[in-house]
Formats: structure tokens, sequence, C-alpha cells
């Protein structure tokens, strides 16, 4: 269903001078209440009111993800904490993670892209829609669940993990609507089969599978296994958390809720906009958003762009699949890692050397982070137990702070390939396929 | 008490083909004999330990080479070659509360003696050397385990 026609299915012209009218309120307030956003504009004279038509943005600054390190945790925050009722917090690139906050104001916005998004994804009040993304710092597992409760779904909010019960829960509370990292869903097809449950003992219709890169094979091997219709949603916490787009009924491509996030695509070198249908490095503008509304926030995911009306009725603008990332960030069953974290925790352990390697494979379903340190100098020990020590030691580090475990393997020095004095850091085995 | 702590060279490898073959290759090749050794495994890695007749060469040669070595102090009992020889030993050190972290043997024996490679803790050493000593347990001298 569509939930909100008088947005999503608005006159294009329409929305724009919506748009114009939200960024012009949004950068007027950063301007007043946010002073690394006021020197930003400044530098490049930017005014508020000079803001008069949505060509206008790519007059604005960028803001990065060192941005946010760099004022962390709460120096881009436009509201007062006062009015900041929840944080989240997803990867940062060193070893603090990067916090985003939100008003009520901001709950609610989110709550109704995610109703969209539900909708978009074939979801009614009528359904029961079991939450299996994680709850948490994370935005998945709240943002879907709040959705859900807008939209009027009855909510099973299971959290991830623990297969057996979610299925029998899927099966017993005839849950219609399944939400999860597309990997997680084929587990679950997959224990179910070993369960001896068979689809049409579930009442499954849709999934709303995102958080990480899936290929069409698995969008057609998880519909054919949990006999459901699979819809791709994107989102990330910087910009709200999942709902900042998805699919409809006509797939391939997702709606963006331009009305409050307005999309670019630009040449990650250059920093200029590209045509439509060009990939390029997807940039969002929060133009509703009280507590955090960044501007031409660069993602590092890359993708299209295309426009025109929708057969579902949508009037949206339309982003593709993400096909790659611009740096080096790495999605481990959901979570973000980046090298320069895992990097930043070596530097902290003095018996380790600053020399490793990531490889990343699949095993099975799951994504498998291997963290390859090199034996020498103090990591050396001529017992089995000391060695194990320093593994165990590199390995709790590690978890606490990527949030993913990663398995920890001893290797021989000069093993990692040093090429040019700079080391290959990540070697990913894992075939698109493969999701 | 410096004559009585003999050498012992270990070597970290992968658990994967053809290392440890490396590791012996390389030795011959630079003339050092492997006396003792024994190697301590996990499912990943292993760490190789050898008496060899030329430790410092040893070390030099495989460092050279890539792989990651220690040297670490060990002392070279002899032990009576007979039933109840080793138990014997070991009481002692038991006794004086002495944890062996591990101990292998060598493959000759000296004057009907068998060897035994002991690794303690480094603080531990002396009173082992003082308790063997004690109770008439030689302990053979570095220069004569590289001469084995």
């Amino acid at each position: 269903m569509i939930w909100d026609p008088y947005h999503e299915c608005m006159d294009v012209e329409q929305r724009a001078e919506l748009q114009v009218r939200r960024l012009r309120e949004t950068v007027a307030r950063l301007m007043a209440n946010v002073p690394v956003y006021r020197e930003k504009f400044q530098a490049l004279n930017v005014r508020p009111e000079e803001i008069r038509s949505i060509e206008d943005l790519e007059k604005l600054p960028f803001t990065t993800k060192d941005d946010l390190r760099d004022t962390y945790p709460f120096g881009l925050f436009a509201a007062p904490l006062a009015e900041t009722v929840r944080v989240h917090a997803s990867s940062g690139t060193t070893g603090k993670p990067t916090v985003v906050g939100y008003t009520a104001q901001d709950v609610d916005i989110w709550s109704e892209v995610m109703a969209r998004s539900i909708g978009c994804s074939g979801g009614t009040p009528h359904d029961v829609l079991q939450v299996a993304y994680g709850y948490g710092l994370f935005t998945g597992g709240l943002g879907l669940h709040y959705g859900g409760e807008r939209m009027g779904c009855t909510v099973i909010p299971m959290s991830s993990g623990n297969s057996e019960r979610q299925l029998m829960m899927m099966r017993d509370l005839g849950a219609t609507i399944l939400a999860c990292t597309p990997s997680y869903a084929l587990t679950l097809a997959d224990i179910a089969e070993e369960m001896g449950i068979r689809a049409e003992e579930l009442s499954l219709k849709s999934g709303i599978f995102g958080a990480e890169p899936w290929s069409e094979g698995s969008r057609e091997a998880v519909e054919r296994k949990l006999g459901l219709s699979a819809h791709d949603i994107y989102g990330l916490s910087e910009i709200i958390g999942p709902g900042v787009a998805n699919e409809c009924e006509v797939k391939g491509a997702l709606h963006v809720f331009d009305d409050h996030f307005i999309p670019e695509i630009i040449d990650p070198q250059s920093g200029k906009p590209v045509p439509d249908g060009e990939p390029g490095e997807l940039v969002f503008t929060c133009i509703t958003k009280r507590a955090l509304p960044l501007i031409r926030y660069r993602t590092r995911d890359v993708s299209t762009l295309s426009r025109g009306l929708c057969p579902c009725g949508r009037t949206h603008p339309r982003m593709g699949r993400i096909t790659g990332r611009t740096d080096d960030m790495l999605i481990i069953r959901g979570v973000n890692v980046f090298p320069s974290q895992i990097e930043h925790v070596l530097l902290g352990i003095e018996e380790a050397e600053p020399h490793y390697q990531l490889v990343v494979r699949r095993e099975g379903r799951l994504d498998v982070l291997e963290v390859q340190v090199e034996v020498a100098g103090a990591l050396f020990a001529d017992t089995v137990r000391r060695l194990e020590e320093v593994e165990k030691k590199i390995s709790d580090a590690l978890r606490s702070a990527l949030s993913v475990s990663a398995k920890v393997k001893l290797v021989e020095p000069k093993t990692i390939e040093r090429s040019m004095g700079k080391a290959k850091r990540v070697i990913d085995l894992r075939q698109e396929s493969d999701v | 008490m410096e004559k009585r702590l003999t050498k012992q060279v270990s070597v970290f490898l992968e658990n994967k083909s053809g290392r440890l073959a490396e590791v012996c290759q390389t030795l011959g090749a630079n003339s050092v004999n492997i006396r003792a050794l024994c190697i301590a495994d996990t499912s990943d890695f292993g760490i190789l330990r050898m008496i060899v007749d030329r430790p410092t060469e040893a070390v030099a040669c495989l460092r050279d080479a890539g792989f990651s070595v220690g040297e670490t102090n060990v002392l070279a009992v002899q032990i009576p070659d007979s039933p109840g020889g080793l138990g014997g030993v070991l009481k002692l050190l038991q006794s004086r509360a002495v944890n062996v972290e591990y101990m292998y043997a060598f493959f000759t024996t000296v004057e009907g003696n068998a060897v035994v490679v002991f690794r303690v803790a480094d603080e531990q050493i002396q009173l082992v050397v003082d308790e063997l000593g004690a109770n008439s347990v030689p302990i053979l001298p570095s220069e004569d385990v590289y001469a084995l």
C-alpha cells in the first residue's frame, strides 16, 4: 500500500518547492546552532536567504564521516540534548563510533518513512511483522519496530539470532513480513529446511532486507525458499537509519523519500554532480531533521539515480542497488567495519605489530572476518599457551571495538604481502553470487 | 651457572605443508645439526623447539630466511635410563613447587643416562639447578649438549 499518498505521489514541481523551503530553513538553523556548519557556510559565502532553487544545493559544502569523528560525540547536533530523545551509533573509522541523535520529531519522521518503506514492501496494518534486525545502538531493529507500529502492524521484536526460536515464532504467530539482513534470511531458510519446516507452513508474503549488499541471485533464492516477495531497503544512521529508500513492487531500484532526504550522485574525485543514470557516490541532504540534519553527507556508497513516474504511482526518484564503495569499508554480517578500526585496536596491544591483513570469506551463509597478525618481536613466545593468550587478547579487543567477532590468526612474519611499501590490507573472498 | 644453561631455538610455524621442511633445509644448508626437537601444535600454528649444535648460527640463518625465531634457556638433565628414573627427578622438582612448562628427550644417551630437556620459568631455573645438584642428578653442560 502507499502509506502517505500525498507526499509519495506528489507532483515533482510541487515537491521541489517543498524541498527548497525545507532546505533553506535547515541551512538557517545550522547557521544559527552549529558552529562547524557556520564556518563551512561562511567559507563558501552561503547565505540561507539566497537558496532559491534546488540547484543551489550544489553550492553547499559536503559533510563527511571525518566531520562526525572530529566533532565526536555531539558537535554537529543542531538541537540541545534536552530535546534529543534517542541516540544510535555506527562504526567510526577509528576507535570511536559515529553517534547520531533524534528529537521526538525526528523519531516521528523516521517512523513515517519506515511506514512508507513497509508499505512499499507490500505491508498493511493487517500484517504481522517479525523484526530480526538487531535492537540496540544499531538502527535496524528499532527503525523497523517504530515503522511497523506506525503502520499498525503487529510487531514481533525478535532482534537477531536464536534462529530456531525465530522460526518457531514465525510459524506459530503467523508472521507475514520478515525484516532482517538478506544473509540472515538465507540462514533462516536453511535452518527451516533442517528443522523440516516447509514454506507452506509459514505465512510469509514479504521480506524487507537491507544493511548489506545482495544480488538478484540471492533474491531469487530467498523468495523461493521462504515463499515471499523480497524487497531491498536502504539507509544509514547518519541520515536517519533504515527508511531512506525502499523498493516498491516494481523492484530493481529503491524510491528515495526525497521530501526528507535529497539524494545526489557525484563524481567522488571532483565532487561534481553526474547526470542521472550514471554511477557515482551517493550523497544525501537531510531537510527535515532537527537533531542531526547533515548537509550533502557523502555516503561512500556507489549507486545511480533515475527519475520519472514509477508504475507504482510514486513520484520519488529511484536509486539503483549499491554496487560498491569509494572507501575500504567492509560490511560483515550487516556491521560496518573499517580496516582503520582494526589497525587502531592492534596499535593498542603492546605485543602486536601493525602488520595485519583482513580476510573476509563466507562460510555457509555467514561472513567470517579473519584478522591475520604477524608473529614477530614481542609477540613471539615458545609456548602455545602464551601465543593463545595473545590471540585471545587481540580477538577480545577487536570484538569490543567492532561489535562483530573476528577470528585472529597468527601468521609467520612477512606472510602479509607488501607492495610499494604499503601492505594490501583486505582480501575479500566473498562472491557477489554468494549472497 | 651460565654453562649449565642450554640455548633452545624455537620457531613459530603456521600449519601449512612444507614449512617444517624449509626450516630443516635452511639449517642443513648452514651446516647446523639438530640434536633434539619437539613440536607443540594447535589447529592453526605450531612451535618447533630444537636443541642444535650451533644455536647462534641457527637463529641467525632462520631469521634471515624470514622465520619468527626465539631463544630460550633450558636445562639438559641426565636421567637414569631405567624405570622410575624420570619419575624420581620430577618428584624432586615437585617437592620444590617447580612447574615444568614442557620437556622432551634427546635421541642419544650419555654415560648410560637419558638426556631430557626441561623448560621451567626463568626465575625457577636456579632452584632446579640447586635441587638437582643436591640430589646428584647431573645437568649436562651446554658445550657437551651441542657436541652430542
